[in-house]
């Protein structure tokens, strides 16, 4: 047991308005203690529901470091298990999505469990007789989640049996989710393929942060945005000429400061932010043909213009996702140690809409989030360039102090100038909230 | 003029070649202007437009890639990558003595390495060849990587 462990004063100290102690990122008790702490009391993103249609359908991943299964029970409710067999720990599924049928049956001694998790049956049941198994945690079956919510299509848990709920944490941040479900002109999303999966080297703080930060586009993109508009201008086409999809892609990463000072930031509480309030890169893709036409059939000229007109950039739900509503992309930061992430980058169909609306968002993510992208391999460079510098002793403090202020409230939504650092900040906020809300007094309790 | 056998295992040494030592000028000029370069993301995927792949490039992405690796502030190649393709002989699948065009399968070894990082991936090249003023040309080149579903490093160079 370290310094940090049941010592919630100390967790306090690492955030100090506008720095943050470099242990947050590299210390590996901390990241002990934000899978125990942190992700088990925020809501965390786990999948769609389109993963799992039908009913036994399942798809297997990790919330924090814990392993879990999204799962369709047979009332067609989506649940969240652990993926532990309650008998001796065998993972129940192996493979990543699949169909169990009416119940799963793990592979070890084949005791087996309705979808809900309820225990259905065991070989040779009355080798327990008499035993005190039905008082057993084991004779329960596998065990959920504390809470599961299913928003629009997008399933979310919380660990924790207790706890903040959904709409108190997510609050006015959901807009975010709706925006990006309501362009669908049948107001659904499927799930458009597997995801990118990209190993950093740094920890998933370092690429959460990155997601509202402003100013990196035009200096650590340079080599690719810089190049393309480069190599566009010497391809000397007329006046006029319609840009390419993936110049409408690439080109705006090197926007000025200034651009991305006018689309500013808003952030919600516990953690959630988003850039791109008054416009975006994503903001002036060309239209596609009879899309407009679609979703005015389903909502009305006047909403369909206002779900259309909303062009946010990044929307973090802090602590595990980005989505970029415009073009359906979400992106899931899955933490595997201190100095190790997972990033998954799904993208999403508009049911009803067209595919070349999909085709530009399946662009956008092998261009830009894709280990082959080369806007990716500069990104990450630099998390990892930070993962290892920050190891250096001369300082042991991170700056997050653009455009800070004395007292922050961060209880109250805010809308500031795009290139301010005060969603970090916001986030750590959080992260400071979520790892000692249960601390107290368990000190004693640790190991 | 037909298209041999020989010809296309020899046109696909040369282009790996190319790759390794990185004389991409001459690989681009191998490239008819229509062409694909296509790097599923998926194992037997099918569409390349509306899931995600790795890379689906034309002419003007690849030759930004290109570009872009030899750039004063290209960050993430100061030092620069390093490869290297071992390929089994390959298969010519069909030749269209008419159409002047011909398929070919060939499996490879790829290593890619920088700074103390070295990585292998298993790959299958999916080569359309077209004869172009006597001269084979790429019409299109699709590359699947066997461990296509796991979480990969950045692959910086072309596999
Ligand atoms: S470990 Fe699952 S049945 Fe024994
Ligand atoms: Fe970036």
């Amino acid at each position: 047991m370290g310094h940090y462990t049941g010592n919630p004063d100390a967790i306090r100290a690492l955030h100090r308005g506008y720095e943050v102690h470099r242990d947050v990122y590299i210390d590996p008790e901390i990241y002990r203690l934000e899978m125990r702490h942190l992700f088990a009391n925020a809501w965390v993103f786990v999948g769609h529901e389109s993963q799992t249609p039908n009913k036994g359908d399942y798809f297997a991943t990790q919330v924090g470091d814990q392993p879990v299964i999204q799962v369709r029970h047979s009332d067609g409710e989506v649940h969240v298990l652990y993926n532990r067999c309650p008998h001796k720990g065998t993972k129940i599924v192996i493979d990543r999505s699949g169909n169990t049928g009416k119940f799963f049956r793990c592979p070890y001694h084949a005791w087996s469990f309705k979808t809900d998790g309820c225990l259905l049956a065991i070989p040779l049941k009355k080798g327990y007789e008499n035993t005190g198994f039905e008082n057993s945690d084991s004779g329960k079956g596998m065990r959920a989640v504390g809470a599961v919510r299913n928003y629009r299509g997008f399933i979310f848990c919380r660990l924790a049996e207790e706890g903040i709920s959904f709409e108190e944490f997510f609050g006015g941040s959901l807009s975010s989710i709706d925006n990006m479900v309501d362009r669908s002109p049948a107001g659904r999303l499927e799930v458009a393929g597997p995801p990118l999966r990209y190993l950093h080297h740094c920890n998933w703080k370092m690429l959460v942060e990155n997601q509202t930060d402003t100013c990196h586009p035009m200096v650590a993109h340079e080599s690719s945005a810089g190049t393309a508009v480069k190599l566009w201008e010497e391809l000397d086409m007329p006046e006029g000429t319609p840009l390419p999809p993936a110049m409408e892609i690439i080109a705006p990463f090197t926007s000025p400061y200034e651009f991305f000072e006018k689309m500013g930031i808003r952030t919600w509480p516990n953690g959630h932010g988003h850039t791109g309030v008054h416009h975006s890169i994503h903001s002036n893709y060309s239209e596609i043909p009879g899309y407009m036409d679609k979703m005015v059939a389903s909502y009305g000229e006047e909403k369909a213009k206002a779900i259309l007109g909303e062009n946010r950039h990044n929307t973090v739900y802090f602590p595990n996702i980005m989505i970029k509503g415009p073009i359906q992309q979400l992106r899931v930061f899955i933490p595997l140690a201190a100095d190790r992430t997972i990033v998954e980058s799904y993208i999403y169909r508009l049911v009803d809409g067209p595919d070349e609306l999909t085709a530009r968002t399946a662009m956008y993510n092998r261009m830009i989030n894709a280990p082959t992208s080369i806007v990716g391999h500069d990104d990450l460079e630099m998390y990892e360039r930070a993962q290892e510098g920050l190891h250096a002793d001369g300082l042991e403090w991170v700056n997050i102090q653009r455009l800070y202020e004395e007292g922050e409230d961060f209880t109250e939504e805010a809308v500031e100038n795009g290139t301010t650092e005060r969603q970090m900040r916001n986030q750590f906020d959080a992260w400071v909230r979520f790892m000692t809300m249960d601390m107290d007094g368990v000190r004693e309790a640790a190991e | 003029m037909s298209i041999s056998k020989d010809q296309v295992i020899d046109f696909i040494y040369d282009e790996v070649r190319m790759l390794d030592e990185g004389r991409y000028d001459e690989w681009l000029a191998l490239w008819l202007k229509d062409g694909h370069y296509w790097m599923p993301l998926d194992y037997k995927q099918s569409d390349p437009h509306t899931v995600t792949s790795l890379m689906y490039e034309d002419l003007f992405m690849l030759k930004l890639r290109i570009e872009r690796l030899n750039g004063a502030r290209t960050f993430s190649q100061k030092p620069k990558s390093r490869c290297h393709h071992v390929i089994q002989r390959p298969f010519v699948d069909e030749i269209d003595e008419t159409a002047g065009t011909c398929v070919a399968t060939t499996f490879m070894h790829y290593v890619e390495t920088r700074l103390d990082e070295q990585q292998l991936l298993a790959l299958t090249a999916r080569h359309e060849l077209a004869l172009v003023d006597g001269a084979l040309r790429i019409a299109n080149k699709r590359v699947d990587i066997l461990n296509c579903d796991a979480a990969f490093r950045n692959i910086q160079l072309l596999p």
